[in-house]
């Protein structure tokens, strides 16, 4: 579904909303009287704060050697639980410095979205929808991008660190349009040719791009479309960037913070994402690789999860120090988890009956467990979820109503899944 | 890993009897299996002949009588057993699991209950192995260490930290002096027993792998073994890894010149096969055999050490993961993940 001008799309709607977020933030300047905004519209201004950081275990990392240990039993795998800040909360033995920090988080131990295909489901929790030919609907990422950046921000609203490559992700923003996708930073490397080059004077580059402003103006008066509106702000998001182009260069860091991150890859984009979002970013993404483990399950999640485990712990102490962690919702998630069945390679295959996440900081009740498995991981027992209600929550948490709509072509959508809600016991 | 001499077995499912008689690896077939409840994991003969263990997914040790094929269990980890060595007189066996511990059992006692424990190692203890002379004791870990201790008061001798990354195998040369630690990059450390330093570095990097694509370390020396004569030393693994999470790999062996520390060749399966090796002993009479599983099946592959393919191969019923030698010299013990210890008779099947 693209978003198109002629079509009322959600790139030309005013929400409520954001209308509201707009005059507040106009009656602030320009009188002073901040402490007489409406209530609603305090709480607009609010969640205007708010940011978001995504921890991808990407591949599917196995519940049982992180949140929902099994051990002891035939399908938990030869390590054991630990005790952690929270008395009656054990997770696994690979998370040593997470379990400290046990008190900051909300387990969530009862997904089940019957997805196995990695795929469909990276699409459903990041959508909380099923991928259904000929719709699409945007990631948290994009949704955040659009509701809860600031309009004028130096920085996109939807940054991804990722191993590998990087560039623009445009098709998550869906019917939101391409400018709410994310920029992807390919090894956590800052985005490419943001430096100027040193043969052009700082003048003549003014001077290009002020003829490239007057001709975006004089193409849009006529030719408007939201990818030449998503080129216009990309452009000029991209001249913001060479400006701030330190935000992303880590080594900007204390060295005692990038060991205690780790000397890994993992360790160098959790400080990365750390300056994001202390520069307002709005959502942040690190991808951590690779969880997708068919064959020696264990010593490759004994691998992984230990680098998440440094990285994680010591973001969120930074985060928790700062303030940060109280505006900020923290989630770790994968596309699925693992079976508990361990297969003759002492692997784990794809599992979408029985799984968890981990949530922490704004609008999360901290230190709880919801749902359950059954003895041995097979299945739900207790406050069984779906993506969904995931979507719900997030929402919740960051200040946005979930079933407010988008208007895309023509048809109200409800922003999540309107079969689902939000889980009010991971709510504080 | 003492090699052992070919005797005649007493009987099929018996205790060695003294005259030695030939091994025939290409009519090795499949002569018992002995079944447990749960995956099983690593496996031995004690020194004897008279048993077999073996290492199960429920974190127990699994003990057979080969002639009766009672079964006792050796409970006491608490965790999965990754380890099992005994000392020369077969009266104790030491094992190491994922529980750090190192734990010293009767090994013949009607229900075998731990008489020492150690904490050894942070995480995961993966190997161990016992001198020749039964004076200690080495072991190996996640934590990257290995460490050497006393066989009969359990104390540690050395702690010798030198690996950069988790240790998989341990064992002493046939002499006793020196003792060999391999890790997940192929990096075979040889220490002087006596004095606890570093004596030289052999190289098996080619059985590691790090696959940018998935971002992992995979690999790693998964069992050694020394020939009879002590000519070779053979490290067992893997190479050709284009997919780590996905097992397609090709089982390998590294083996070098002992003498020189140089490597002799590599070798591998003549047709495609997918699997890792686990678990490799030198026949008494100078042939090689190698356990491999994984998602090409279980095979035993038989090479001879001046050619780079097996001579003779054998299907296993399911994919194996771990391998020892009777003291007989005719008989194997493979431990499978379908539960079953199978022991292979390396002379033709009976009429």
């Amino acid at each position: 579904m693209r978003c198109s001008y002629s079509c009322r799309s959600a790139e030309h709607l005013v929400t409520r909303r954001s209308f509201l977020g707009e005059v507040a933030a106009g009656l602030g300047i320009a009188t002073g009287f901040s402490g007489m905004v409406l209530p609603s519209v305090s709480a607009e201004l609010e969640r205007k704060q708010r940011q978001i950081l995504v921890i991808w275990l990407n591949g599917g990392a196995s519940q049982l050697e992180t949140w929902d240990p099994k051990p002891k039993t035939e399908t938990g795998g030869p390590f054991r639980s630990i005790e952690t800040s929270v008395p009656g909360i054990r997770i696994s033995e690979l998370l040593p410095l997470t379990a400290l920090r046990m008190h900051r988080l909300a387990l969530l131990r009862s997904i089940n979205t019957s997805e196995n295909d990695h795929g469909k489901g990276n699409y459903l929790m990041h959508t909380g929808r099923r991928l259904v030919p000929g719709q699409e609907y945007p990631h948290l990422g994009s949704v955040a991008a659009k509701f809860l950046a600031p309009e004028r921000s130096p920085l996109p609203g939807y940054i991804h660190i990722q191993p590998g490559g990087g560039g623009i992700g445009g098709k998550e923003a869906a019917f939101l349009g391409p400018k709410y996708g994310s920029l992807n930073l390919g090894n956590g490397k800052a985005p490419a040719n943001t430096a100027r080059p040193e043969s052009l004077s700082v003048s003549g580059a003014s001077a290009r791009d002020a003829l490239r402003s007057h001709l975006d103006d004089r193409f849009a008066r006529s030719r408007r479309t939201a990818e030449t509106d998503a080129y216009t702000t990309t452009y000029e998001q991209a001249l913001q960037l060479m400006e701030r182009r330190e935000v992303f260069d880590v080594t900007k860091e204390p060295a005692r913070d990038l060991e205690r991150y780790g000397t890994h890859d993992l360790g160098r984009h959790c400080l990365l994402a750390r300056r994001l979002l202390e520069a307002g970013t709005t959502f942040v993404k690190v991808s951590h690789s690779n969880y997708d483990t068919h064959n020696e399950n264990f010593d490759f999640h004994r691998e992984q999860v230990g680098e998440f485990d440094q990285s994680f712990s010591a973001l969120l102490d930074d985060l928790a120090r700062s303030g940060r962690l109280e505006h900020t919702l923290v989630v770790v998630m994968s596309e699925f988890g693992r079976t508990p069945r361990i297969n003759a390679n002492y692997g784990r295959d794809h599992w979408g009956t029985a799984w968890s996440i981990a949530l922490a900081g704004a609008g999360i009740k901290p230190g709880v467990v919801v749902g359950k498995t059954n003895v041995k991981g097979t299945a739900v027992v207790d406050g069984q979820v779906h993506a969904g209600h995931l979507f719900h929550t997030y929402l919740r948490c960051v200040g946005l109503d979930p079933t407010d709509t988008y208007e895309a072509n023509g048809r109200a959508i409800q922003i999540a899944d309107p079969t689902a809600s939000a889980i009010e016991e991971l709510l504080a | 890993m003492n090699a052992p001499t070919a005797v005649e077995p007493a009987d099929p499912g018996g205790a060695p009897a003294t005259s030695p008689i030939e091994a025939e690896p290409e009519r090795t077939h499949v002569s018992k299996e002995l079944k447990h409840k749960s995956p099983l994991i690593a496996c031995r003969f004690d020194p004897k002949g008279r048993f077999v263990f073996a290492s199960a997914e429920d974190d127990t040790v699994q003990r057979w009588d080969l002639e009766t094929t009672r079964q006792s269990a050796l409970v006491g980890h608490e965790s999965w057993v990754f380890g099992l060595a005994f000392h020369p007189d077969g009266e104790t066996i030491v094992t190491v699991g994922g529980d750090g511990q190192l734990i010293w059992w009767p090994a013949t006692a009607e229900s075998p209950e731990p008489t020492r424990r150690v904490p050894a190692h942070q995480g995961w203890a993966r190997s161990v192995d016992v001198s020749p002379d039964g004076s200690s004791i080495a072991t190996c870990g996640n934590d990257r260490h290995v460490k050497l201790w006393s066989f009969d008061g359990g104390e540690l001798l050395f702690d010798l930290p030198a690996h950069t990354a988790p240790v998989y195998r341990v064992g002493f040369d046939p002499s006793g002096r020196f003792l060999l630690s391999a890790d997940l990059r192929g990096s075979v450390i040889q220490w002087d027993t006596g004095t606890g330093k570093e004596a030289r570095r052999l190289d098996a990097a080619k059985l590691h792998e790090y696959n940018t694509g998935q971002g992992v370390d995979y690999g790693g020396v998964r069992d050694l073994a020394f020939s009879a004569d002590g000519r070779f030393l053979a490290c067992g693994g893997l190479i050709e890894a284009s997919n780590p999470l996905g097992a397609v790999n090709t089982p390998a062996i590294v083996l070098f010149d002992w003498e020189t520390g140089q490597q002799v060749r590599l070798q591998r399966p003549k047709e495609a096969l997918k699997g890792v090796v686990w678990g490799l002993r030198f026949h008494p009479s100078g042939f090689l055999i190698a356990a491999s599983g994984g998602s090409g099946g279980g095979y035993l592959l038989f090479f001879k050490p001046d050619q780079i393919n097996e001579f003779f191969k054998l299907k296993l019923p399911n994919t194996a993961r771990a391998l020892d030698l009777h003291p007989d010299g005719l008989r194997l013990a493979t431990a499978h993940f379908d539960n079953v210890v199978r022991i292979c008779l390396m002379r033709p099947k009976p009429a």
